[in-house]
């Protein structure tokens, strides 16, 4: 596993615990409640998911995706099977266009993600629309637009387990 | 030739295909979706995630508290002597009226049974504080600190000290949602105070409130005062729920009357749970030894029969 499929670095393998920790805490994270704020701060878990749905598409897919949605649905307080809806759909686009975004560059994936955490986004609206409420404006996505600015930081914060040398040398611990 | 029975090799097997899966799982949540919000059929599921959840949820609250509380601490002395000073002006206001109301229940009590007519449902309450208003920017719903285990039941009323705030929807073991009646799908029943008309009153989802299907020549007009009629025999009749701001009488059959809440609706933290809680078996009747007729036969009674 490297940083990017151009890049000549191997990265240790990914750590199973690793991953559900992390899913874990953007859980703990979109619980808090924000109230006003909620429209800019990004949605972590989608982002947490989608980040791992293209690096491990082969561990992480639309199941993790329904599971967490039912999660987030219960604290959201919204109708069941909203998030999971838009979770599982994220999960299948970020699993499909894995292999072409591991070839870029983490800013040009950042790009790569922010029209499926809209298409996400656009389906909880829509699922919403049909049920009746009324359009909540377009600051509605701006969460989409920070959490993918966080793309980066966020790569190499999920990365850090794995950048780890193989053989810890006593003397240089990093 | 390949033969019939030639089989994949198991390193190749790749399960089922992902575009069935999504089909799967789409249809799974479309199915979840219509039996929640037609339905109502998974509220069961919900209460057990919520419960699962619980403790997660608690400590995602504990930073938002954190900084309620500081903000608190750190507001400035004057402020806190302002309203210290507020309370007690209230206090003393609140007093006599308490005094007066003591008298007065027991002799509205006393004419309504020379009248013959059924004693006023008595309420129990609980108090609740407000932990946070819930995160779905379609809905306005807050999370109370009481459920179940302290007697919250769907569908009871929730007031501050000004008026009605919301009306509980669901219940969790140990917290329960409220609905705002500033929601676009709250409705309550309301007369007005100053002539008794009634109506239905339901939130515009912007923070104001709407009477609606009031005929528009009806004796409506800004500054009247809106309370709970109790038609719905779920809220206590009575209860201050909001002020006529503005009328407008030429919008067709019905009038646009435009209304804003009473009680701190989105602002209040500390809140009590209302229940038209069911009267207590009445103590038997000391002259007969007899215990007393059940309600609907006591309001047949004749006047000069009560004993007291």
């Amino acid at each position: 596993m490297q940083i990017t499929n151009r890049s000549t670095r191997i990265l240790q393998p990914t750590k199973p615990w690793f991953v559900y920790l992390s899913l874990f805490v953007a859980l703990l994270l979109d619980y808090i409640p924000t109230g006003e704020m909620s429209s800019v701060l990004p949605d972590w878990v989608a982002l947490v998911l989608a980040f791992w749905c293209i690096r491990e598409p082969l561990y992480i897919s639309m199941g993790m995706g329904f599971v967490l949605g039912l999660l987030v649905d219960v604290g959201s307080g919204g109708p069941m099977a909203q998030h999971a809806l838009a979770y599982v759909v994220l999960a299948f686009m970020a699993n499909s266009l894995a292999r072409r975004v591991m070839w870029f560059p983490a800013l040009l994936q950042a790009l790569h993600v922010l029209p499926m955490l809209l298409i996400a986004q656009a389906l909880m609206v829509g699922v919403r629309i049909l049920a009746g409420e009324e359009f909540p404006g377009w600051q509605y996505f701006l969460s989409s637009a920070t959490g993918v600015a966080l793309w980066l930081p966020l790569t190499y914060l999920l990365l850090l387990p794995q950048f780890q040398p193989v053989d810890r040398d006593e003397n240089r611990p990093i | 030739m390949p033969s019939a029975d030639f089989q994949t090799h198991p390193v190749f097997k790749r399960g089922v295909l992902p575009h069935i899966r999504l089909l799967i799982y789409i249809t799974i949540c479309v199915v979840m979706l219509v039996a929640d919000l037609r339905f109502q059929y998974l509220e069961s599921l919900r209460e057990y995630l919520a419960t699962l959840t619980y403790p997660l949820r608690a400590v995602a609250a504990e930073p938002v508290k954190l900084v309620g509380n500081a903000t608190k601490y750190f507001s400035d002395l004057a402020d806190s002597q302002f309203k210290h000073a507020d309370f007690e002006r209230r206090q003393i206001e609140n007093a006599q009226r308490l005094l007066r109301f003591e008298y007065l229940e027991q002799e509205n009590e006393h004419l309504r049974k020379l009248l013959g007519m059924r004693e006023r449902v008595r309420t129990h309450s609980v108090s609740a504080e407000v932990l946070y208003s819930v995160p779905d920017p379609y809905s306005r719903k807050v999370i109370l600190d009481q459920g179940k285990q302290k007697g919250v039941e769907p569908g009871l009323a929730v007031v501050d000290a000004e008026g009605l705030v919301g009306q509980i929807t669901r219940v969790y073991p140990i917290q329960s949602e409220v609905t705002l009646i500033t929601d676009r799908n709250q409705s309550v029943p309301v007369q007005v105070e100053r002539n008794g008309q009634l109506g239905i009153m339901s939130g515009t989802g912007q923070g104001s409130l709407e009477l609606r299907f009031v005929l528009a020549d009806a004796d409506i007009k800004a500054g009247d005062r809106l309370i709970t009629s109790g038609l719905d025999g779920k809220f206590v009749p009575g209860l201050p729920v909001a002020k006529i701001e503005s009328v407008e009488h030429d919008t067709g059959a019905f009038a646009r009357i435009i209304c804003q809440p009473l009680g701190g609706v989105e602002r209040s933290t500390r809140v009590l749970v209302l229940s038209r809680a069911e009267l207590p078996p009445p103590p038997p009747d000391p002259k007969t030894g007899e215990p007393p007729l059940p309600l609907p036969l006591a309001t047949k009674r004749e006047p000069g029969e009560e004993g007291d």
